[in-house]
Protein backbone atom coordinates (compact mmCIF):
# COMPACT_ATOMS: atom_id res chain seq x y z
CA UNK A 1 0.00 0.00 0.00
CA UNK A 2 1.39 3.50 -0.98
CA UNK A 3 0.36 6.59 0.93
CA UNK A 4 0.53 10.12 -0.19
CA UNK A 5 0.24 12.85 2.45
CA UNK A 6 -0.15 16.69 1.29
CA UNK A 7 2.59 16.70 -1.43
CA UNK A 8 3.36 19.53 -3.32
CA UNK A 9 6.05 20.01 -6.29
CA UNK A 10 7.25 23.25 -7.93
CA UNK A 11 9.12 23.77 -11.12
CA UNK A 12 10.29 27.41 -10.22
CA UNK A 13 7.32 29.08 -10.23
CA UNK A 14 4.77 26.60 -11.72
CA UNK A 15 3.41 24.73 -8.72
CA UNK A 16 2.39 21.33 -10.55
CA UNK A 17 0.86 19.53 -7.59
CA UNK A 18 -0.66 21.07 -4.85
CA UNK A 19 -1.42 19.07 -1.83
CA UNK A 20 -2.26 15.65 -3.02
CA UNK A 21 -3.23 13.26 -0.06
CA UNK A 22 -4.36 9.64 -1.34
CA UNK A 23 -3.75 5.81 -1.10
CA UNK A 24 -2.92 3.20 -3.62
CA UNK A 25 -4.08 -0.09 -2.29
CA UNK A 26 -2.54 -3.50 -2.92
CA UNK A 27 -3.54 -5.99 -5.28
CA UNK A 28 -5.81 -3.47 -7.19
CA UNK A 29 -5.31 -1.32 -9.96
CA UNK A 30 -5.13 2.39 -8.82
CA UNK A 31 -5.79 4.96 -11.79
CA UNK A 32 -4.48 8.67 -12.08
CA UNK A 33 -6.65 10.30 -14.94
CA UNK A 34 -6.78 13.88 -16.12
CA UNK A 35 -6.55 16.15 -18.75
CA UNK A 36 -2.35 16.94 -19.94
CA UNK A 37 -0.68 19.04 -17.91
CA UNK A 38 -2.92 18.35 -14.96
CA UNK A 39 0.16 16.85 -12.97
CA UNK A 40 -0.15 13.09 -13.53
CA UNK A 41 3.48 12.44 -14.44
CA UNK A 42 5.32 14.67 -11.94
CA UNK A 43 2.85 13.02 -9.50
CA UNK A 44 4.33 9.37 -10.58
CA UNK A 45 7.58 9.98 -10.85
CA UNK A 46 7.46 11.56 -6.96
CA UNK A 47 5.72 8.14 -6.06
CA UNK A 48 9.14 6.72 -8.07
CA UNK A 49 11.55 8.82 -6.14
CA UNK A 50 12.65 10.75 -9.10
CA UNK A 51 11.50 14.21 -8.27
CA UNK A 52 11.28 14.99 -4.47
CA UNK A 53 8.42 16.94 -3.19
CA UNK A 54 9.00 20.21 -1.30
CA UNK A 55 6.29 19.36 1.12
CA UNK A 56 4.36 15.92 2.10
CA UNK A 57 5.34 12.50 2.36
CA UNK A 58 4.93 9.02 0.52
CA UNK A 59 5.28 6.00 2.62
CA UNK A 60 5.81 2.40 1.16
CA UNK A 61 4.50 -0.08 3.16
CA UNK A 62 4.73 2.63 6.52
CA UNK A 63 8.02 3.27 5.02
CA UNK A 64 8.65 7.54 4.87
CA UNK A 65 10.46 7.74 1.34
CA UNK A 66 12.13 10.77 2.74
CA UNK A 67 13.42 9.53 5.74
CA UNK A 68 15.04 6.51 4.43
CA UNK A 69 19.14 6.98 3.72
CA UNK A 70 20.49 6.48 0.22
CA UNK A 71 21.34 2.90 0.07
CA UNK A 72 17.49 2.13 2.04
CA UNK A 73 16.02 4.31 -0.84
CA UNK A 74 17.68 2.43 -3.62
CA UNK A 75 16.56 -0.60 -2.14
CA UNK A 76 12.97 0.47 -2.14
CA UNK A 77 13.66 1.17 -5.53
CA UNK A 78 14.30 -2.27 -6.88
CA UNK A 79 10.96 -3.70 -4.92
CA UNK A 80 9.58 -0.92 -7.42
CA UNK A 81 8.66 -1.86 -11.22
CA UNK A 82 8.15 0.78 -13.87
CA UNK A 83 6.47 0.29 -17.50
CA UNK A 84 7.21 3.79 -19.18
CA UNK A 85 5.50 5.80 -22.02
CA UNK A 86 7.89 4.99 -24.22
CA UNK A 87 8.90 1.74 -22.77
CA UNK A 88 12.17 2.70 -22.35
CA UNK A 89 14.14 -0.47 -23.43
CA UNK A 90 17.57 -0.69 -23.42
CA UNK A 91 18.49 -0.23 -27.73
CA UNK A 92 21.67 -2.11 -26.92
CA UNK A 93 20.16 -5.48 -25.51
CA UNK A 94 17.99 -7.68 -27.05
CA UNK A 95 14.49 -8.39 -25.32
CA UNK A 96 16.11 -11.53 -23.18
CA UNK A 97 19.03 -8.80 -22.27
CA UNK A 98 16.55 -6.14 -21.62
CA UNK A 99 14.39 -8.41 -19.15
CA UNK A 100 17.50 -10.27 -17.61
CA UNK A 101 19.26 -6.98 -16.63
CA UNK A 102 17.50 -6.07 -13.25
CA UNK A 103 18.54 -9.98 -12.51
CA UNK A 104 21.88 -9.52 -13.46
CA UNK A 105 22.31 -6.42 -11.44
CA UNK A 106 20.68 -7.25 -8.12
CA UNK A 107 20.65 -10.78 -7.84
CA UNK A 108 23.31 -13.58 -7.52
CA UNK A 109 21.63 -15.95 -9.87
CA UNK A 110 23.32 -18.88 -11.67
CA UNK A 111 23.04 -17.92 -15.32
CA UNK A 112 20.46 -21.02 -15.66
CA UNK A 113 18.24 -19.55 -13.18
CA UNK A 114 18.13 -16.04 -14.64
CA UNK A 115 17.57 -17.75 -17.75
CA UNK A 116 14.40 -19.90 -16.23
CA UNK A 117 13.12 -16.56 -14.92
CA UNK A 118 13.52 -14.77 -18.13
CA UNK A 119 11.73 -17.32 -20.34
CA UNK A 120 9.30 -17.36 -17.90
CA UNK A 121 7.95 -14.02 -17.36
CA UNK A 122 8.15 -13.61 -21.07
CA UNK A 123 5.69 -16.18 -21.65
CA UNK A 124 3.84 -14.53 -18.64
CA UNK A 125 3.25 -11.84 -21.26
CA UNK A 126 3.16 -13.63 -23.97
CA UNK A 127 6.04 -13.35 -25.82
CA UNK A 128 7.53 -16.40 -26.62
CA UNK A 129 9.83 -15.86 -30.17
CA UNK A 130 11.25 -12.83 -29.80
CA UNK A 131 13.88 -13.64 -27.27
CA UNK A 132 16.86 -12.68 -29.31
CA UNK A 133 15.41 -9.47 -31.20
CA UNK A 134 16.32 -5.88 -30.49
CA UNK A 135 13.36 -3.37 -29.57
CA UNK A 136 13.83 -1.66 -32.70
CA UNK A 137 12.67 -5.17 -34.57
CA UNK A 138 9.15 -5.59 -32.45
CA UNK A 139 6.13 -3.80 -32.49
CA UNK A 140 5.04 -1.15 -29.69
CA UNK A 141 2.67 -3.83 -28.17
CA UNK A 142 5.40 -6.26 -27.84
CA UNK A 143 7.60 -3.46 -26.41
CA UNK A 144 5.76 -2.46 -23.90
CA UNK A 145 4.95 -6.16 -22.97
CA UNK A 146 8.87 -6.17 -22.99
CA UNK A 147 8.64 -3.59 -20.39
CA UNK A 148 6.33 -5.09 -18.17
CA UNK A 149 8.07 -8.32 -18.29
CA UNK A 150 11.17 -5.98 -17.14
CA UNK A 151 9.39 -4.57 -14.41
CA UNK A 152 8.48 -7.84 -12.65
CA UNK A 153 10.82 -10.14 -13.34
CA UNK A 154 12.32 -8.89 -10.03
CA UNK A 155 8.98 -9.24 -8.03
CA UNK A 156 8.33 -6.03 -7.64
CA UNK A 157 5.79 -5.16 -4.38
CA UNK A 158 5.25 -1.75 -5.96
CA UNK A 159 3.99 -1.13 -9.97
CA UNK A 160 3.73 1.75 -11.79
CA UNK A 161 2.37 2.46 -15.34
CA UNK A 162 3.02 6.07 -16.84
CA UNK A 163 0.50 5.66 -19.77
CA UNK A 164 0.90 1.90 -20.99
CA UNK A 165 -1.60 2.33 -23.91
CA UNK A 166 -0.28 5.20 -25.54
CA UNK A 167 0.17 4.55 -29.04
CA UNK A 168 -1.42 1.32 -29.11
CA UNK A 169 -4.41 -0.08 -31.49
CA UNK A 170 -7.67 -0.08 -29.08
CA UNK A 171 -7.19 -4.00 -29.17
CA UNK A 172 -3.62 -3.71 -28.03
CA UNK A 173 -4.28 -1.53 -25.59
CA UNK A 174 -7.04 -3.73 -24.14
CA UNK A 175 -4.93 -7.02 -24.09
CA UNK A 176 -2.16 -4.66 -22.28
CA UNK A 177 -4.50 -3.88 -19.79
CA UNK A 178 -5.86 -6.73 -19.04
CA UNK A 179 -2.28 -8.33 -18.83
CA UNK A 180 -1.40 -5.89 -15.75
CA UNK A 181 -4.66 -6.39 -14.12
CA UNK A 182 -4.11 -9.98 -14.23
CA UNK A 183 -0.41 -9.28 -13.21
CA UNK A 184 -1.25 -7.03 -9.41
CA UNK A 185 -4.19 -9.80 -8.93
CA UNK A 186 -1.88 -12.84 -9.60
CA UNK A 187 0.91 -11.49 -7.48
CA UNK A 188 -0.72 -9.31 -5.30
CA UNK A 189 0.91 -5.56 -6.21
CA UNK A 190 -0.06 -2.24 -5.32
CA UNK A 191 -0.35 -0.88 -8.98
CA UNK A 192 -0.36 2.99 -10.17
CA UNK A 193 -1.07 3.54 -13.45
CA UNK A 194 -1.31 6.83 -15.47
CA UNK A 195 -4.03 7.41 -18.11
CA UNK A 196 -5.78 9.63 -19.87
CA UNK A 197 -7.50 6.81 -21.80
CA UNK A 198 -11.27 6.31 -20.92
CA UNK A 199 -10.86 2.49 -22.30
CA UNK A 200 -8.54 1.37 -19.24
CA UNK A 201 -10.64 3.39 -17.27
CA UNK A 202 -13.45 1.51 -17.58
CA UNK A 203 -11.76 -1.75 -17.99
CA UNK A 204 -9.42 -1.93 -14.88
CA UNK A 205 -9.93 1.12 -12.81
CA UNK A 206 -10.72 -0.53 -9.45
CA UNK A 207 -9.60 2.89 -7.83
CA UNK A 208 -9.03 5.92 -9.83
CA UNK A 209 -8.37 9.68 -8.39
CA UNK A 210 -8.81 12.69 -11.14
CA UNK A 211 -5.75 15.14 -11.25
CA UNK A 212 -7.03 18.73 -12.08
CA UNK A 213 -4.16 21.32 -11.92
CA UNK A 214 -2.42 19.64 -9.55
CA UNK A 215 -5.15 19.11 -7.24
CA UNK A 216 -7.04 16.18 -6.37
CA UNK A 217 -10.24 17.00 -7.34
CA UNK A 218 -12.33 13.19 -7.55
CA UNK A 219 -11.68 9.66 -6.51
CA UNK A 220 -13.92 6.63 -6.71
CA UNK A 221 -14.07 3.45 -8.67
CA UNK A 222 -14.62 2.91 -12.26
CA UNK A 223 -18.81 2.28 -11.70
CA UNK A 224 -18.82 5.40 -9.54
CA UNK A 225 -17.33 7.50 -11.65
CA UNK A 226 -20.36 7.00 -14.40
CA UNK A 227 -22.83 8.58 -11.64
CA UNK A 228 -20.50 11.39 -10.27
CA UNK A 229 -21.76 14.97 -11.04
CA UNK A 230 -18.41 16.69 -10.48
CA UNK A 231 -18.28 18.64 -13.43
CA UNK A 232 -14.88 18.59 -13.99
CA UNK A 233 -15.22 14.45 -13.81
CA UNK A 234 -17.77 14.74 -16.39
CA UNK A 235 -16.04 17.34 -18.75
CA UNK A 236 -13.53 15.08 -18.84
CA UNK A 237 -14.89 11.43 -19.02
CA UNK A 238 -17.74 12.96 -21.55
CA UNK A 239 -15.38 14.87 -23.69
CA UNK A 240 -15.94 11.62 -27.16
CA UNK A 241 -18.99 11.54 -28.73
CA UNK A 242 -18.79 7.66 -27.87
CA UNK A 243 -18.95 8.25 -23.94
CA UNK A 244 -21.64 10.82 -24.12
CA UNK A 245 -23.91 8.59 -26.14
CA UNK A 246 -22.99 6.02 -23.22
CA UNK A 247 -23.87 8.21 -20.40
CA UNK A 248 -27.59 9.00 -22.15
CA UNK A 249 -28.07 5.49 -22.53
CA UNK A 250 -27.20 5.21 -19.15
CA UNK A 251 -29.38 8.12 -17.63
CA UNK A 252 -32.01 6.37 -19.77
CA UNK A 253 -32.25 3.31 -17.96
CA UNK A 254 -31.88 4.64 -14.38
CA UNK A 255 -34.77 6.77 -15.66
CA UNK B 1 25.68 32.65 -13.02
CA UNK B 2 24.58 29.68 -15.16
CA UNK B 3 28.36 28.73 -16.31
CA UNK B 4 29.31 28.63 -12.51
CA UNK B 5 25.72 26.60 -11.76
CA UNK B 6 27.40 24.56 -14.24
CA UNK B 7 30.65 24.17 -12.85
CA UNK B 8 29.05 22.79 -9.66
CA UNK B 9 26.66 20.51 -11.43
CA UNK B 10 29.66 18.82 -13.37
CA UNK B 11 31.52 19.10 -10.09
CA UNK B 12 28.54 16.94 -8.66
CA UNK B 13 28.39 14.38 -11.35
CA UNK B 14 32.16 13.21 -11.59
CA UNK B 15 31.85 12.42 -7.84
CA UNK B 16 28.29 10.45 -8.23
CA UNK B 17 30.42 8.62 -11.07
CA UNK B 18 32.54 7.04 -8.26
CA UNK B 19 29.78 6.18 -6.24
CA UNK B 20 27.63 2.60 -5.93
CA UNK B 21 29.99 0.81 -8.46
CA UNK B 22 28.04 -1.14 -10.75
CA UNK B 23 28.58 -5.22 -10.08
CA UNK B 24 32.70 -6.13 -11.60
CA UNK B 25 31.06 -8.73 -13.77
CA UNK B 26 28.84 -6.49 -16.19
CA UNK B 27 31.28 -3.46 -15.16
CA UNK B 28 33.98 -5.02 -16.97
CA UNK B 29 31.90 -5.94 -20.41
CA UNK B 30 31.04 -2.30 -20.75
CA UNK B 31 34.62 -1.27 -20.28
CA UNK B 32 35.42 -3.64 -23.02
CA UNK B 33 32.66 -2.15 -25.23
CA UNK B 34 33.69 1.30 -24.73
CA UNK B 35 37.75 0.70 -25.00
CA UNK B 36 36.38 -1.07 -28.84
CA UNK B 37 33.79 1.74 -29.47
CA UNK B 38 35.82 4.88 -28.01
CA UNK B 39 39.55 3.75 -28.63
CA UNK B 40 39.43 1.19 -31.26
CA UNK B 41 37.09 3.12 -33.28
CA UNK B 42 38.82 5.76 -33.24
CA UNK B 43 42.11 4.97 -34.62
CA UNK B 44 41.82 5.11 -37.92
CA UNK B 45 40.98 8.32 -37.98
CA UNK B 46 43.63 9.59 -35.91
CA UNK B 47 45.87 7.94 -38.16
CA UNK B 48 44.65 9.23 -41.46
CA UNK B 49 44.54 12.67 -40.24
CA UNK B 50 48.06 12.49 -38.26
CA UNK B 51 50.04 11.13 -41.46
CA UNK B 52 48.59 14.08 -43.20
CA UNK B 53 49.32 16.45 -40.83
CA UNK B 54 52.48 15.19 -40.52
CA UNK B 55 53.57 15.66 -43.97
CA UNK B 56 51.76 19.00 -43.87
CA UNK B 57 54.00 20.44 -41.32
CA UNK B 58 57.40 18.92 -42.93
CA UNK B 59 56.47 20.75 -45.98
CA UNK B 60 55.64 23.71 -44.55
CA UNK B 61 58.68 24.07 -42.47
CA UNK B 62 60.64 22.95 -45.49
CA UNK B 63 59.51 25.66 -47.77
CA UNK B 64 59.86 28.48 -44.97
CA UNK B 65 63.35 27.77 -44.95
CA UNK B 66 65.02 30.46 -47.73
CA UNK B 67 67.96 31.12 -45.51
CA UNK B 68 71.12 28.92 -46.99
CA UNK B 69 72.29 29.29 -43.04
CA UNK B 70 69.50 27.30 -41.79
CA UNK B 71 70.38 23.51 -41.94
CA UNK B 72 68.11 21.29 -43.59
CA UNK B 73 67.88 19.28 -40.59
CA UNK B 74 65.36 21.73 -39.42
CA UNK B 75 62.77 19.56 -41.32
CA UNK B 76 62.92 16.65 -39.14
CA UNK B 77 63.13 18.84 -35.72
CA UNK B 78 59.87 20.72 -36.22
CA UNK B 79 58.28 17.73 -37.20
CA UNK B 80 58.86 15.91 -34.30
CA UNK B 81 58.50 18.98 -32.07
CA UNK B 82 55.23 19.67 -33.33
CA UNK B 83 53.63 16.27 -33.35
CA UNK B 84 55.09 15.53 -30.14
CA UNK B 85 54.33 18.62 -28.51
CA UNK B 86 51.25 19.79 -29.90
CA UNK B 87 49.79 17.96 -32.65
CA UNK B 88 49.23 14.60 -31.09
CA UNK B 89 47.92 15.22 -28.39
CA UNK B 90 46.01 18.61 -28.34
CA UNK B 91 44.89 18.74 -32.02
CA UNK B 92 43.86 15.16 -31.61
CA UNK B 93 42.03 15.77 -28.52
CA UNK B 94 39.91 18.66 -30.64
CA UNK B 95 39.17 15.97 -33.47
CA UNK B 96 37.88 13.52 -30.56
CA UNK B 97 36.01 15.95 -29.13
CA UNK B 98 33.96 15.95 -31.99
CA UNK B 99 34.09 12.14 -32.55
CA UNK B 100 33.44 10.83 -29.64
CA UNK B 101 32.29 13.60 -27.96
CA UNK B 102 29.19 14.14 -29.83
CA UNK B 103 29.20 10.28 -29.60
CA UNK B 104 29.34 10.41 -26.01
CA UNK B 105 26.80 13.40 -25.65
CA UNK B 106 24.24 11.76 -28.09
CA UNK B 107 24.15 8.39 -26.94
CA UNK B 108 23.58 9.58 -23.30
CA UNK B 109 21.56 12.29 -24.35
CA UNK B 110 19.15 9.97 -26.46
CA UNK B 111 18.94 8.00 -23.24
CA UNK B 112 17.79 10.45 -21.75
CA UNK B 113 15.20 11.24 -23.98
CA UNK B 114 14.08 7.99 -24.61
CA UNK B 115 13.60 7.85 -20.58
CA UNK B 116 16.10 4.76 -20.56
CA UNK B 117 18.11 6.59 -17.37
CA UNK B 118 15.00 7.29 -15.49
CA UNK B 119 14.39 3.99 -16.29
CA UNK B 120 18.20 2.75 -14.59
CA UNK B 121 17.57 5.41 -11.56
CA UNK B 122 14.37 3.59 -10.89
CA UNK B 123 15.74 0.14 -10.78
CA UNK B 124 17.82 1.62 -8.23
CA UNK B 125 21.09 1.50 -10.73
CA UNK B 126 23.37 4.74 -10.08
CA UNK B 127 22.88 5.95 -13.76
CA UNK B 128 25.98 8.00 -13.95
CA UNK B 129 28.61 5.09 -12.75
CA UNK B 130 26.85 2.49 -15.14
CA UNK B 131 27.15 5.17 -18.12
CA UNK B 132 30.03 7.51 -17.34
CA UNK B 133 32.62 5.31 -15.37
CA UNK B 134 33.64 2.63 -17.93
CA UNK B 135 34.06 5.77 -20.91
CA UNK B 136 36.30 7.11 -18.29
CA UNK B 137 38.54 3.78 -17.88
CA UNK B 138 38.40 3.11 -21.11
CA UNK B 139 39.53 6.63 -22.04
CA UNK B 140 42.63 6.14 -20.09
CA UNK B 141 43.98 4.04 -23.36
CA UNK B 142 43.44 7.32 -25.20
CA UNK B 143 47.37 7.59 -24.50
CA UNK B 144 48.22 4.68 -26.80
CA UNK B 145 46.37 5.85 -29.79
CA UNK B 146 48.03 9.06 -29.28
CA UNK B 147 51.32 7.30 -29.18
CA UNK B 148 50.45 5.98 -32.71
CA UNK B 149 49.62 9.18 -33.70
CA UNK B 150 53.02 10.26 -32.60
CA UNK B 151 54.75 7.73 -34.78
CA UNK B 152 52.23 8.19 -37.68
CA UNK B 153 52.73 11.87 -37.63
CA UNK B 154 56.30 11.64 -37.69
CA UNK B 155 56.34 8.72 -40.42
CA UNK B 156 53.91 11.35 -42.45
CA UNK B 157 56.62 14.00 -42.32
CA UNK B 158 59.12 12.23 -43.17
CA UNK B 159 57.35 10.21 -46.34
CA UNK B 160 56.47 13.99 -47.45
CA UNK B 161 59.50 15.34 -46.41
CA UNK B 162 61.88 12.65 -48.93
CA UNK B 163 59.50 11.79 -51.25
CA UNK B 164 58.74 15.14 -52.14
CA UNK B 165 61.86 16.07 -52.40
CA UNK B 166 62.47 18.68 -49.41
CA UNK B 167 64.94 16.59 -47.41
CA UNK B 168 67.03 13.72 -47.11
CA UNK B 169 66.42 11.08 -45.26
CA UNK B 170 69.84 11.20 -43.54
CA UNK B 171 68.83 14.86 -42.18
CA UNK B 172 65.50 14.58 -41.85
CA UNK B 173 66.39 11.91 -39.40
CA UNK B 174 69.46 13.85 -38.10
CA UNK B 175 66.37 16.58 -37.39
CA UNK B 176 64.50 14.11 -35.42
CA UNK B 177 67.33 13.08 -33.15
CA UNK B 178 68.57 16.52 -32.39
CA UNK B 179 68.37 17.54 -29.11
CA UNK B 180 65.77 15.04 -28.34
CA UNK B 181 64.46 15.78 -24.84
CA UNK B 182 62.38 12.97 -23.16
CA UNK B 183 60.44 14.93 -20.64
CA UNK B 184 58.50 16.50 -23.90
CA UNK B 185 56.96 13.04 -24.54
CA UNK B 186 56.10 12.77 -20.96
CA UNK B 187 54.72 16.19 -20.96
CA UNK B 188 52.76 15.20 -23.85
CA UNK B 189 51.19 12.15 -22.16
CA UNK B 190 50.33 14.13 -18.72
CA UNK B 191 48.16 16.45 -21.10
CA UNK B 192 46.87 13.13 -23.17
CA UNK B 193 45.13 11.89 -19.49
CA UNK B 194 44.12 14.85 -18.66
CA UNK B 195 42.38 15.74 -21.65
CA UNK B 196 41.23 11.81 -21.65
CA UNK B 197 39.09 12.63 -18.68
CA UNK B 198 37.59 15.92 -19.92
CA UNK B 199 36.48 14.15 -23.35
CA UNK B 200 35.10 11.21 -21.05
CA UNK B 201 33.12 14.09 -18.81
CA UNK B 202 32.19 16.71 -20.50
CA UNK B 203 30.20 15.33 -23.15
CA UNK B 204 28.42 13.19 -20.72
CA UNK B 205 27.80 16.12 -18.59
CA UNK B 206 25.91 17.68 -21.56
CA UNK B 207 24.31 14.21 -22.50
CA UNK B 208 23.20 12.88 -19.28
CA UNK B 209 21.66 16.72 -18.05
CA UNK B 210 19.70 17.46 -21.18
CA UNK B 211 16.41 18.48 -21.51
CA UNK B 212 13.68 18.25 -24.21
CA UNK B 213 13.36 16.02 -27.55
CA UNK B 214 15.70 14.85 -30.57
CA UNK B 215 16.24 18.49 -31.45
CA UNK B 216 17.75 19.02 -28.38
CA UNK B 217 19.96 16.10 -28.56
CA UNK B 218 21.68 17.73 -31.55
CA UNK B 219 21.57 20.56 -30.02
CA UNK B 220 23.73 19.25 -26.75
CA UNK B 221 25.75 17.41 -29.12
CA UNK B 222 26.76 20.72 -30.19
CA UNK B 223 27.43 22.42 -27.11
CA UNK B 224 29.53 19.44 -25.86
CA UNK B 225 31.57 20.16 -28.63
CA UNK B 226 32.40 23.61 -28.25
CA UNK B 227 32.91 23.40 -24.26
CA UNK B 228 34.87 20.23 -24.36
CA UNK B 229 37.25 22.17 -27.13
CA UNK B 230 36.99 24.99 -24.94
CA UNK B 231 38.35 22.87 -21.70
CA UNK B 232 40.99 21.46 -23.00
CA UNK B 233 42.42 24.47 -25.22
CA UNK B 234 42.25 26.62 -21.58
CA UNK B 235 43.76 23.00 -19.99
CA UNK B 236 46.28 23.05 -22.66
CA UNK B 237 47.38 26.78 -21.67
CA UNK B 238 47.79 25.90 -18.07
CA UNK B 239 49.15 22.71 -18.36
CA UNK B 240 52.28 24.46 -20.65
CA UNK B 241 52.41 27.07 -18.54
CA UNK B 242 52.89 24.85 -15.73
CA UNK B 243 55.15 21.70 -17.03
CA UNK B 244 57.30 23.79 -19.69
CA UNK B 245 56.93 27.23 -18.39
Amino acid sequence: MIEVDNIHKSFGDAHVLKGITTRFDKGKTNLIIGQSGSGKTVFIKCLLGLFTPEEGTISYDGKIYSELSGSEQRNLRQEMGMVFQGSALFDSMTVEGNVRFPLEMFTKQSVSEMQDRVDFVLKRVNLIDAHHKYPSEISGGMQKRVAIARAIVMNPKYLFCDEPNSGLDPKTAILIDNLIQEITQEYNITTVINSHDMNSVMEIGEQIIFLKNGIKEWEGTNKEIFKTDNKAVTNFVYSSELFKKVRQMYIEERN
Amino acid sequence: MNYIASIGSYAIMVKEVFKKPTKWGIMKSLILKEIDELIYGSLGILIFISFFIGGVVAIQTALNITSEIIPKYLVGFATRQSIILEFAPTFCSIIMAGKVGSYITSSIGTMRVTEQIDALEVMGVNALNYLVFPKIIAMLFYPFIIAIAMYVGIFGGWVAGVFGGFSTSADFVEGLQLDFNTFHVTYSFIKTLVFAFILATIPSFHGFYMKGGALEVGKAATTSFVWTSVVIIILNYILTQLLLG
